[in-house]
């Protein structure tokens, strides 16, 4: 069997805002359009994306978070409601999807034998998270390929951006090794915005964007040097710097995402490409591909 | 019609008391706990139970569930191989619709949700599946907003209260939370369960000793404190017990009884009812700002300089000293006047006042909102949220001046509007000051000096 492979890594915020946007048959609310920036930003993301082969897409959401360990999802077929609890205007999406339980469990498998504490939900009733839902469907809104759905484990709520940041690091490498020894040519998504302090008020219609911005100029700083890192290929920088960049932006990457996915492609000092970046109720979000199956044998 | 709190409940989230309580002692004693405080309920006159879940996290201001029968399958995150738990819930809608009125007249940013789907939160599911599993009495369920602060969560229980006395309700107050949060990071048996520190025992035992005592009040102040103490930062702070401390008007004499404590994967678990009734040995020891309006941040979307520059709390008039003297009656808890004159002056066995307004002391802001704008363009304000103002200020003067709202004998009332606001303005006269019964004298005039659409000018006994 050949070895499988991160055929690219992307920051794929969820914002329910984009999927509202989009106005997809599966959702129930309807939208005159908005946040254009972002939605152009994961056309291009989906336009380079067309021409790679590639069997899943492993996503990591904040919005799933658990808080006794890592969870990944153990059922082969979920279909329900996803309702956003924040924005049940704008999100009642109908999702039936399929769930990769044995790259899951492989990931699962790998990462109890490194130590960290993890679990798979069996549950049928479980819903899956709306932030899940909504990189996914922004990559892929065929919705064909199989996902790994991935909680977010609130270890900064317990320690530290450090301590969250050394276990991503290993569920990184647990969620490279299992994928290598898979065979599957997998696309990851860490699915968060950049600075995350929302406004507290919405537009009507909320997608008026004439009220559209960041909600302040720190924030956009903040935002400005993690693309800049990332674009520059400085993904080890990006560690370092993210326990200030959570406390300065209040980031969305304090669940760990980023991290996780930095760590399962090794750390890459290859340069992702920006494909968009957008603010969306004053938090910031950018659309990120770092292209691994160009980059050859690593 | 004169609602009330008629009790108040602090019950924990989880979902082990509902799926597995026979699993683990303390899970159990939780169970029956909650039994307990079920058979309270029904033993009671209550025809409301009012839910702040922890658990339910709103960004745009506060959300209060409109649906009048939610229903769908819950399974938490984290505890997904106990099962799930089919919830088919009963709200009052009518009064959940009122609360996000009043919340918005008071100057919160609210809404109502009514979405087939939603997910109700796994506290306010398991809090009803255990006091209320017939639907016997409606609900309502409001969010905790995650960037609210203590004046914000107190003016959402003040609204509340409105709504309790407008509509006769006899409600009764939960607050779905842990005591300390910080649970086990893997995996146990439930016979290992445990609260997960000493120190976090020692804090819980402590907030029980307080709740017992029903010193809520004390709890309330205490709660920032609580936080950097024993709570994990999860996405909302330790805010239940503001708003369950303002719903119960601030008090620091409820009887208090701790029905169980226990742990719950290593978090502190406790079932504690407080009933309104004195224990007679508290003082309100109220040492923040009581705010009746919210005037915060909510208009950050429009944020340029000259919006910014035409936000009215501040508009009017130059504001002065009160102006002291021999028989002069002057504080802090009224607003300044706008001329120089004293609060009220105390001649004989007479206390005269100056025209109240409804201005507040410290921000000037106007509780209802200011009836225009700096340029003159006329706004939508709350008659009713102004004349309570107004009578609030009355009773901090009074109360300065070592006499009460019982003492008042005549008002003079000014109405800017009299067809628009008479019929607001009677109905708080007669919650209020009708039923201490002074003579009154009501006129319309022209305009006042500030931007305020009724003023009162007051006689009262010593």
């Amino acid at each position: 069997m050949a070895k499988g492979s991160i055929v690219a890594g992307c920051l794929a915020p969820h914002p329910p805002h984009l999927v509202y946007a989009d106005n997809p048959e599966q959702n129930e609310p309807v939208s005159e359009g908005g946040w254009e920036q972002l939605r152009w930003g994961y056309e291009r993301l989906r336009e380079s994306l067309k021409d790679v082969d590639y069997d899943v897409i492993v996503v990591l959401s904040p919005h799933w978070q658990t808080y006794v360990g890592t969870h990944f999802i153990g059922v082969e077929k979920c279909s329900s409601k996803s309702v956003d609890p924040v924005f049940p205007n704008l999100f009642r999406f109908n999702y039936d999807l399929t769930i990769d339980v044995e790259l899951a469990r492989a990931i699962h498998d790998q990462a109890k034998s490194e130590g960290m504490s993890v679990k798979m939900m069996e549950n049928p009733d479980f819903r899956v998270d709306y932030g899940t839902i909504v990189s996914c469907h922004m990559v892929r809104p065929e919705w064909d390929k199989p996902i790994v759905s991935i909680s977010s484990n609130r270890s900064l709520s317990y320690y530290s951006v450090e301590v969250m940041q050394e276990m991503m690091m290993e569920l990184g490498r647990s969620t490279a090794k299992a994928i290598e020894e898979s065979g599957k040519k997998c696309v990851l998504l860490a699915s968060n915005s950049l600075s995350h302090r929302h406004f507290v008020t919405e537009t009507n219609p909320p997608e008026d964007m004439s009220k559209e911005h960041i909600t302040s100029h720190a924030m956009h700083l903040g935002d400005m040097r993690m693309i800049d890192l990332m674009r520059s290929g400085k993904s080890q920088q990006i560690i370092n710097e993210m326990p200030e960049f959570c406390d300065q932006a209040i980031a969305e990457s304090d669940g760990g995402a980023l991290t996780w996915l930095l760590s399962a492609m090794g750390v890459p000092s290859q340069p992702a490409t920006l494909h968009g970046y957008g603010t969306i109720i004053g938090t910031g979000n950018a659309i990120m591909e770092w292209p691994c199956h160009t980059w050859g044998e690593q | 019609m004169s609602g009330e709190i008629i009790k108040s409940l602090i019950v924990p989230p989880h979902p082990h008391p509902v799926l597995c309580p026979e699993k683990n002692e303390g899970w159990q004693k939780i169970r029956d706990a909650y039994d307990e405080a079920r058979r309270q309920i029904e033993e009671s006159d209550a025809d409301l139970i009012i839910i702040y879940s922890t658990l339910w996290p709103s960004v745009i201001g506060h959300q209060i569930q409109a649906d009048p029968n939610p229903e769908w399958v819950m399974v938490d995150a984290d505890f997904h191989d106990l099962g799930s738990i089919h919830y088919s819930l009963k709200i009052d809608t009518d009064f959940a619709h009122a609360w996000n009125k009043a919340n918005i007249s008071r100057g919160l940013e609210s809404r109502t949700v009514a979405y087939d789907g939603f997910p109700v939160d796994v506290g306010s599911v398991v809090a009803l599946e255990l006091l209320n599993p017939n639907n016997r009495i409606p609900a309502v369920i409001c969010s905790t907003n995650v960037y609210s602060n203590r004046a914000e969560t107190t003016v959402l229980a003040k609204s509340c209260l409105d709504v309790i006395k407008a509509q006769g309700k006899k409600a009764v107050a939960v607050s779905v939370m842990s005591l300390s949060n910080r649970m086990f990071t893997e995996p146990i048996e439930p016979h290992e369960d445990r609260i997960h520190s000493l120190k976090d025992d020692e804090w819980n035992q402590k907030i029980l000793e307080f709740l017992s005592e029903g010193r809520l009040e004390d709890i309330g102040q205490l709660s920032r404190t609580i936080h950097d103490q024993i709570r994990v930062k999860k996405v909302v702070a330790f805010k239940p017990m503001w708003w369950l401390s303002a719903m119960n008007e601030n008090r620091n004499d409820l009887t208090g009884k701790v029905l169980a404590y226990e742990a719950i994967h290593g978090a502190g678990a406790a079932v504690v009812v407080l009933d309104p009734q004195s224990n007679g040995t508290g003082d309100k020891e109220y040492d923040e700002d009581d705010v009746d309006f919210y005037g915060g941040d909510r208009n950050v979307l429009d944020s340029s300089e000259d919006e910014i520059e035409s936000t009215p709390l501040n508009s009017g008039p130059a504001l002065y000293d009160p102006v002291e003297g021999k028989t002069a009656v002057n504080t802090d808890k009224a607003p300044k006047p706008v001329g120089a004159y004293p609060h009220a002056r105390k001649e004989g066995d007479l206390i005269y006042l100056s025209g109240v307004g409804p201005r507040q002391p410290g921000d000037n802001s106007i509780p209802g909102g200011p009836i225009k704008d700096k340029a003159g363009n006329p706004l939508n304000y709350d008659i009713k949220a102004q004349t309570r103002a107004v009578v609030d200020n009355i009773a901090r003067i009074l109360e300065e001046a070592g006499s009460s709202l019982d003492n008042v004998i005549d008002v003079t009332s000014f109405l800017v509007d009299m067809d628009r606001d008479f019929s607001g303005y009677n109905e708080v006269w007669a919650e209020t000051l009708g039923k201490v019964g002074p003579t009154r004298t009501t006129l319309a005039i022209r305009a006042l000096p500030t931007p305020i659409a009724v003023e009162m000018k007051v006689i009262v006994k010593v």
